[in-house]
């Protein structure tokens, strides 16, 4: 179970007007600006569950997700997973979960993708026989069979997120964030990795909290929707509560709920 | 890494030999002009040459972790910070592993022709079994301290948003005073006297002077004591930025 209660958090972050008279000023005396990535976010979400976590630009998706892999510290408010504080221990916590950003990479640069992954075995000491499993599975249903011996630099967007996406499953984690994870897939890379994503929450009863703008993303996978706009939540529901009366397609659907609460 | 790209192993070994060339020449030419003005003799000045070009990847501080500085500039330390171990203990670990496999790609092709290099240009035979042993030993503890120091500029990166100023300043000053450029004996007395007491001096100075003897048994000792000095609290300062670090972390670009 994880649940976030009046979760706060903020960056400073230095602004200027464009120019070089302006840089130079910076020099001397810089601006900043207080940013509230989140205000008072508070949700709880149950074992097995699939959530979408929608929001404009800048909302605090990330910010969130990055508070609930104990990456960041919240300025205040209490975060629990599974009854423990993520950032208090962290390495304890990050041995059940699995991230995925759709942004980054984790696989090593110029080595083979199989070696990657050989290195995260190492790292979650996972067992022989497990990881021999998991791998199967996910060479197979993610397709990886003929990209595991190409090094990571070499492998197109699409093609390196599928590899992203397997490598944090490699240690069968309880819950699996991901972060934009269908930005750069080609359609059937995309139907595989959502298909795959059902299946691990299927099978495995695994947690997912997603993130993403894709609306379709959404559609296929969560039953849950959790909105949030400039740091706040702002809804807590189903797809169907989104959609309630509303004939247009999803896309449009949402673009009017975000100029609704002006976010 | 080292071993992923096979031409920038042998650039590498070209340059060593290129270097360590010119050097010797240019100490032969000082040495012709007085060679009792210098204080170590000039076969030991080689063999400090050629130990130092075939271990360079093992001392050079200029040698950083790209990688690193890397995921702290660009955020993908988010991913390192996911992962189930300390990242101090990584890097640490990726840091030393990344060194040996390339001094050890290095080192044997630059020993096996320096062997071979006629008296007092190559490299001689350690002076003797205990020296040796000694060499070892200091090497080990030498790459570690030089691991640990650069590990502090990794950590204080995360403090200073981008890490090439700390970078330049930290290469240029340990290169002067771990004896890169000229080594330590050469300095002035009482500079020499400060500067061994130095973290830099326990980088590669002792395990080089160490080979070609011009240390004695007593300076060994305290070299050796420096050393083991500057490696625990050297790693204790990195290992405390790097939890204070952790407790404050900005991931820069979303």
């Amino acid at each position: 179970m994880i649940t976030m209660e009046n979760v706060c958090k903020t960056y400073k972050i230095a602004k200027r007007n464009a120019g070089f008279a302006q840089a130079c000023k910076s020099l001397f005396h810089r601006e900043y600006e207080t940013i509230c990535a989140l205000n008072n976010v508070s949700f709880t979400i149950n074992d097995g569950e699939m959530v979408g976590y929608i929001g404009p630009n800048g909302a605090g998706k990330s910010s969130t997700i990055k508070i609930l892999s104990g990456i960041l510290t919240p300025d205040s408010g209490k975060v629990l997973v599974n009854g423990k504080i993520p950032q208090k221990n962290r390495i304890e916590h990050v041995k059940n979960i699995g991230v995925v950003f759709g942004q980054r990479s984790q696989l090593w640069w110029d080595v083979p993708v199989i070696d990657s992954f050989e290195l995260l075995k190492d790292i979650y000491s996972i067992p022989e026989s497990d990881y021999k499993n998991n791998l199967d599975e996910l060479t197979e249903l993610l397709d990886l069979a003929h990209l595991l011996r190409s090094p990571a630099r070499q492998l197109s967007l699409g093609q390196r997120m599928r590899c992203e996406i397997a490598a944090s499953l490699l240690h069968s984690p309880h819950i699996l964030f991901l972060d934009e994870p269908t930005i750069g897939l080609d359609a059937v890379s995309k139907l595989a990795v959502r298909d795959f994503i059902l299946k691990q929450n299927k099978i495995h009863g695994t947690t997912v909290i997603l993130t993403t703008h894709d609306m379709q993303d959404i559609e296929a996978l969560t039953s849950r929707i959790i909105l949030i706009g400039k740091g706040r939540i702002l809804m807590d529901g189903t797809l169907d509560d989104i959609k309630k009366g509303n004939d247009n397609n999803i896309d449009e659907t949402i673009a009017e709920l975000y100029r609704a609460y002006d976010i | 890494m080292g071993l992923q790209y096979r031409a920038a192993a042998l650039a590498g070994i070209v340059t060593q030999f290129a270097w360590g060339f010119l050097e010797i020449l240019m100490f032969r030419a000082f040495y012709r002009a007085d060679a009792s003005a210098f204080p170590m003799d000039f076969s030991a000045l080689s063999s400090y040459i050629w130990l130092q070009q075939s271990f360079l990847a093992l001392f050079a501080a200029w040698m950083m972790e790209n990688d690193i500085m890397d995921s702290i500039v660009t955020g993908n330390i988010s991913y390192e910070l996911c992962r189930p171990i300390s990242i101090y203990n990584m890097w640490y670990t990726r840091s030393i592993a990344n060194r040996l496999a390339r001094a050890f790609l290095r080192c044997f092709p630059i020993l096996a022709v320096a062997v071979f290099i006629p008296n007092p240009y190559g490299i001689a035979a350690p002076a003797s079994l205990l020296h040796f042993l000694l060499f070892l030993i200091t090497l080990i503890l030498g790459l570690a301290v030089t691991v640990s120091f650069c590990m502090l500029i990794y950590v204080l990166a995360f403090f200073t948003v981008s890490a090439q100023g700390l970078r330049i300043v930290f290469t240029s000053v340990v290169e002067f005073f771990t004896g890169g450029l000229i080594p330590l004996p050469f300095f002035p007395e009482k500079m020499q006297r400060v500067m061994e007491l130095l973290p830099f001096a326990s980088m590669q100075n002792v395990a080089l002077r160490i080979y070609s003897g011009s240390m004695g048994g007593y300076e060994m000792k305290k070299a050796v004591i420096i050393q083991v000095f500057w490696l625990v609290a050297v790693t204790a300062a990195g290992k405390l930025l790097c939890h204070v670090a952790e407790k404050r972390i900005v991931v820069q670009g979303g």
